[in-house]
């Protein structure tokens, strides 16, 4: 048993028990945080495979983006999660024999004779290449147009997000286009004819002070 | 020594396990968004594996727009879940019936 296969089964176990605590978990906040284990130790397993750039990926996106914004969604909302678990006795022996029956039958099927990839060891990567730079280069290569696209989908994602929760505030003040174009010149400015100079009728001084004094 | 086998049935164990996740939790749509996210997980797992046996990076291009779509699904998935909860205060899949589809 070499150093590697050690390490695979290691990773593999804590993936399939976190990955049962994830379905199984009574506090959704739990399941979050198993989900986390679980995608840290993929990456692992996928750094066993020399998918370095992908690895580093999931726990980038999936641990710093993704299951964050989960944790938000569990945290934010206030939920009865006990109501939500009814039933799930009652299911546990339909999915437990289908769960079964379903790795059984893959086994089966990777492990058969005519399947000929059981028995050849993986190959090692050569040491020289960077998974990162050819990744890169047939992304940016061959892939062009489906990075693009990928590219447009997180725009639609980020704009369907944004719409959907976005609440309009009712004290909010805004602009009505309409109504600001609609407006003429005449409705804001009025012109008043009047004379450039006015003479001030001559008032006599005894008359004016005593007004002074009364508005005092 | 690892085969290329030993990675096909851990990601068999790891689908099967988010099937399971579905039927057992089937009230909850937030236990439900992560067990799809187990089994995008279970499947990247084979495309690498695979990407890795042959040695064509392809598999790799795969993983890669599978975690993108992947990521604006639950982005999406989670706002639809939380008009919903204002809407209705609750996320119980039985209380979305107004459709009765």
């Amino acid at each position: 048993m070499t150093f590697q296969s050690i390490i695979f089964y290691i990773f593999a176990a804590v993936l399939v028990i976190s990955a049962l605590r994830v379905i199984s978990a009574q506090n959704p906040v739990h399941a979050v945080l198993f989900l986390v284990l679980a995608f840290f130790t993929a990456a692992a397993l996928w750094l066993l495979l020399y998918a370095e750039f992908l690895a580093l990926t999931l726990i980038l996106v999936y641990v710093g983006a993704v299951m964050v914004l989960f944790l938000f969604v569990v945290m934010m909302l206030d939920i009865n999660f006990e109501k939500l678990r009814e039933g799930f006795w009652k299911y546990l022996p339909v999915a437990a024999t289908i769960a079964t029956l379903m790795v059984v039958e893959m086994v089966l099927l990777i492990t058969s004779k005519g399947f000929h990839l059981a028995d050849q060891a993986l190959p090692v990567a050569p040491v020289a290449v960077s998974n990162t730079k050819e990744l890169g280069r047939i992304l940016y290569t061959d892939y062009l147009l489906p990075f693009e696209l990928s590219a447009v989908i997180l725009v639609v994602a980020i704009v369907a997000a944004i719409a959907l929760t976005l609440r309009p505030r009712k004290e909010a003040r805004s602009q009505n286009v309409g109504d600001q174009v609609r407006v003429k010149a005449s409705d804001r400015l009025k012109i008043i004819k009047m004379d450039a100079e006015k003479e001030l009728p001559s008032v006599p001084m005894s008359t004016a002070a005593p007004a002074e004094s009364k508005q005092s | 020594m690892i085969t290329l086998s030993h990675y096909l049935v851990l990601s068999a164990i790891l689908f099967a396990i988010s099937v399971a996740g579905i039927f057992l939790n089937r009230k909850n749509i937030i236990v439900l968004l992560m067990a799809i996210e187990l089994m995008l997980l279970a499947v990247n797992m084979n495309f690498i594996a695979f990407s890795h046996h042959w040695g064509n990076l392809a598999g790799q291009v795969m993983v890669f727009f599978i975690l993108t779509v992947a990521a604006a699904e639950s982005a999406i998935g989670l706002a639809i879940l939380v008009i919903l909860f204002r809407n209705l205060r609750s996320i119980n899949v039985d209380d979305i019936g107004t459709l009765k589809g």
